[in-house]
């Protein structure tokens, strides 16, 4: 007897676009902890997913722009194939009880008739809020102004690939600093990715300032980068 | 009223980011409790009882634990009674507590370990003994129990390996016997009424009613005096109340307690992802070396209907899509086949997938395997012949013959199965070269008929092979541990030997352990009390995570113990590879498994017949054979409890 072929699984008949948030301790979650507690949700939410084909089905759960560990956001995205044609609101109620508290639901649309493209091509850009916990700032300001007045600023860090060095700078599109030390950064997701941390990390390198490692990062915001208006998009945004 | 304690959060998070999975201190996981401190004052009692419970390994391997989730959970359903969890913490965290000084903290609300009032560790295995002194350190704790005062935890150990306390008597109040769910509540009820007298007596005073109540036992009210020889002269109580034996706690009726009824579910990954029902407790193959059969009896099933609750339950509580069934042999439940059956029609397209651990060489369990895979998953089977050669088998009382294995792989590898592992032991009592060396020529035939009754040539068999610890309460508890060098000679004999054979050698995987973790394992496994300091030395030297290969360093257990023993007239081969006579009192024999010591030593000299050929004995199950020699039904007036009920699951209605 020869070994039985895996059944093939049906394909999607519905894609839902999710708009989540990951607050308080949630931020410690890496990708892969938020995708594993989103395929266990999916289950217990009973939505019908449609499933990969082959000996280990999956759920099929795509991801985009995920944060790093350690970063809280009020916008991070996935997207659910479902096996079953459902009402979005429903679908993300039952998903928001389903999922720990600190991963919360906070839109839910039908990639049918919401905007146009993939959810990559979609987030191109972030607005972060960095609060350095450490108030007043002496010398802030000064070093987010030279930072923004300079050109290309050269940073370095362990990737899984081992040691990169590339440039913070380009993808700066707007840089703040309040009174209170917090910043607001507005970023555009680009090749090698410039992280909050490394635009940090070339504040610290070309001033004199020296924001704490440590520093609390949020992802205000997630979508489509309008780099001259200075604006991002709402990627749910209905077609 | 009113007591309050203070989160470490706060203080705990900015350094967060500087620690590999931080996800692991966090707590939240999904069904994890945190109740008020004082949740007991406005009940009946006017007084809160509070547990900190610790599996003393990384998280990844404590979180899916299913002694700690059952106590948990039992714990907390009680309005009264405060349960939290704690973990062995990683080295780059310890170095954050005790740069910050921040104490051992709980996950669930991350309150100070010192705060509760019992501090109860699992201990399936004694290579977690270093990481319960770190803990202590790290909790503020004494880590001696004599310099403890009123304001520190009681300080508890249970699990497999409380079998025998002795090595950590130093370091623990009490340990508790058998199973846990009923004696915590019972100790709890003993220390809720303490409080609520206003803590009369202090410590020694909660003790003394712990240690009368027979439910536990306290090391400190027993001495023990050694002879001129290094044996144990004598253990004799010290105090009034204190029981002459202290005996294991047996939980009857386990369609009573179907915990986990909401299984923890961690945001980081674990070694066991998966859902896990135990099916039955206990066992009575009578496997020799087996620790946990001999210690679990009597066998006590679920029933069939119980059993499918329990799965459907769990995986809608948890998510889980892979749901295991536990136990010591699962394929030995009365009503294995309708389980199997009614479960695989319950879930069939649904994509939840059910797996079978600890299942014997049997053609049968082919059968269930089909019904397991009925999704077209196909894991690897696992087969645990043990023993090599026949005649190692027979010493260990593992009947399972040579014929029964091949036919059991030609029947998997016919049914489309293209890998089995295989499980045996080295370092068996009364083993030769030749024993462990049969071990490769099994597996060349079980590739031989793979390829015959396939007709494909990629059949795999993965050889695995552990070095046997002699175990207390075990027939085997008298017998030599086979020295490091021997079983590191044999196991390269047996490796050069598979790699040798150009026909066969490509389709066996082999892997192995060097004897060095297991002749520490064997010294903390049957120790007495001198061997505390060693543990102490150990950790004092930066010892932790013993059972992680890369942590574990054997020349600073050799060098400790050589330090700890000096002037003892014992020695790390007195504890590990020396024979034991009839005589000798053994550092547990005041623990009372309910096994029979006599009967143990029969069998012991029945294995050692067996093993030099004068006679054939073989111990029969008692499921099947009624017996009561090995004396645990009659000592602890327990019975078994077994099918069949004749139920069938019937479908799920739908939702």
């Amino acid at each position: 007897m020869s070994r039985a072929q895996p059944e093939q699984q049906a394909p999607p008949v519905q894609r839902l676009r999710i708009r989540y948030a990951k607050r308080g301790r949630m931020r410690f979650t890496s990708h892969r902890d938020v995708s594993r507690a989103v395929e266990r949700a999916v289950f217990r939410a009973r939505i019908p997913m449609a499933y990969s084909s082959g000996f280990h089905p999956h759920p099929r759960i795509s991801y985009a722009g995920a944060s790093p560990t350690g970063a809280a956001s009020e916008s991070e995205y996935v997207e659910l194939a479902l096996a079953e044609v459902r009402e979005a609101s429903t679908v993300g109620d039952a998903l928001d009880e389903a999922l720990p508290e600190g991963l919360d639901v906070l839109a839910v649309v039908d990639s049918a008739s919401s905007r146009a493209g993939s959810l990559s091509d979609l987030l191109t850009g972030s607005r972060w809020r960095i609060e350095t916990r450490q108030s007043p700032e002496e010398g802030a300001a000064e070093a987010v102004e030279a930072f923004l007045a300079t050109e290309s600023v050269e940073v370095e860090r362990m990737t899984k690939k081992g040691l990169r060095t590339f440039d913070c700078r380009a993808a700066v599109v707007t840089m703040a600093v309040d009174d209170g030390g917090t910043i607001e950064l507005l970023l555009e997701h680009a090749t090698p990715a410039v992280r909050p941390d490394d635009v940090l990390t070339g504040l610290r390198e070309m001033t004199g300032w020296s924001p704490p490692t440590n520093a609390l990062l949020t992802r205000l915001a997630q979508g489509v980068l309008d780099r001259s208006a200075e604006t991002l998009g709402d990627p749910l945004a209905p077609r | 009223m009113g007591e309050t304690v203070e989160s470490v959060f706060a203080r705990l998070e900015p350094h967060l980011l500087t620690v590999s999975k931080p996800i692991q201190y966090v707590g939240g996981e999904l069904n994890s409790t945190v109740k008020e401190w004082d949740c007991g004052a406005a009940g009946e009692h006017g007084v809160t009882v509070r547990w900190a419970l610790m599996y003393p390994d990384a998280y990844e391997v404590g979180l899916p634990n299913q002694g700690v989730q059952i106590l948990y959970e039992v714990l907390n359903e009680r309005d009264w009674i405060v349960a939290e969890r704690t973990y062995a913490v990683w080295p780059d965290m310890e170095q954050v507590l005790r740069t910050e000084q921040i104490p051992q903290f709980t996950v669930d609300a991350h309150r100070p370990v010192a705060a509760f009032d019992l501090f109860g560790l699992s201990f399936s295995t004694e290579l977690g003994y270093t990481n319960m002194l770190n803990a202590l350190d790290l909790a503020g704790i004494p880590i001696h129990a004599r310099e403890r005062t009123e304001d520190h935890p009681i300080v508890l150990a249970g699990g497999h390996a409380a079998f025998n306390p002795e090595p950590i008597a130093d370091f623990v109040d009490a340990a508790v016997l058998g199973d846990g769910e009923e004696v915590v509540l019972k100790i709890s009820e003993l220390v809720r009424e303490w409080k609520q007298q206003g803590r009369p007596g202090g410590r020694a005073e909660v003790l003394r009613r712990l240690a009368a109540s027979g439910a536990v036992y306290v090391p400190a009210f027993y001495d023990v005096t050694y002879a001129a020889d290094g044996a144990i002269a004598g253990v004799v109580p010290n105090h009034p109340d204190a029981p002459e034996r202290v005996r294991k706690h047996t939980l009857m009726d386990l369609d009573a307690w179907p915990y986990p009824a909401n299984p923890l579910v961690p945001l980081a990954e674990t070694v066991h992802e998966r859902f896990s029902v135990e099916i039955f407790r206990g066992c009575t193959r009578g496997c020799r070396f087996c620790q946990a059969g001999m210690i679990t009896r009597p066998v006590r099933e679920r029933s069939i209907e119980t059993i499918g609750d329990m799965v459907e339950n769990g995986v809608r509580k948890s998510g889980f899509e892979e749901v295991g069934l536990l136990s010591l042999s699962s394929a030995d439940h009365t009503e294995i086949g309708d389980v199997a059956k009614g479960l695989a029609d319950r879930y069939e397209g649904s994509n939840v997938s059910l797996s079978l651990p600890s299942t014997r060489v049997d053609a049968f369990n082919i059968t269930l395997a089909n019904e397991f895979s009925r999704n077209g998953r196909r894991s690897g089977l696992t087969f645990a012949p043990e023993g090599g050669s026949e005649r190692m088998r027979a010493v260990i009382n593992k009947m399972v013959t040579e014929e029964d294995l091949i036919r059991t792989v030609a029947t998997a590898y016919s049914h489309g199965w293209r890998q089995v592992k295989l499980y045996f032991m080295c370092g068996l009592p009364t083993e030769t070269d030749e024993d462990v060396l049969q071990i490769a020529e099994l597996a060349k035939r079980v590739i031989a008929k793979g390829r015959e009754v396939s007709g494909r040539n990629d059949i795999r068999c993965t050889v695995s092979i552990g070095g046997f610890v002699p175990k207390p309460h075990t027939p085997f508890q008298w017998a030599s541990q086979l020295d490091v060098e021997t079983t590191d000679e044999r196991l390269a004999l047996l490796r050069d030997s598979v790699r040798a054979d150009k026909k066969f050698g490509r389709a066996i995987g082999f892997r192995y352990h060097d004897g060095k973790p297991g002749i520490i394992e064997g010294l903390l496994s049957r120790g007495d009390r001198r061997v505390g300091a060693i543990i102490e030395q150990v950790w004092r030297d930066g010892g932790r995570f013993d059972g992680w290969s890369e942590h574990f360093s054997y020349d600073r257990w050799i060098a400790s113990a050589e330090q700890a023993l000096a002037g003892t007239g014992v020695d790390l081969e007195w504890f590990t590879t020396r024979e034991r006579e009839y005589d000798e009192i053994l550092p547990w024999d005041h623990l009372d498994s309910g096994l029979d010591k006599d009967w143990l030593w029969s069998d012991w000299e029945d294995a050692l017949a067996v093993a030099d050929g004068s006679a054939d004995i073989e111990v029969e199950d008692c499921r099947w054979t009624p017996c009561y020699d090995c004396g645990v039904c009659p000592e602890m007036q327990t019975e078994i409890q077994i099918g069949p009920t004749g139920k069938k699951l019937l479908p799920l209605s739908v939702v």
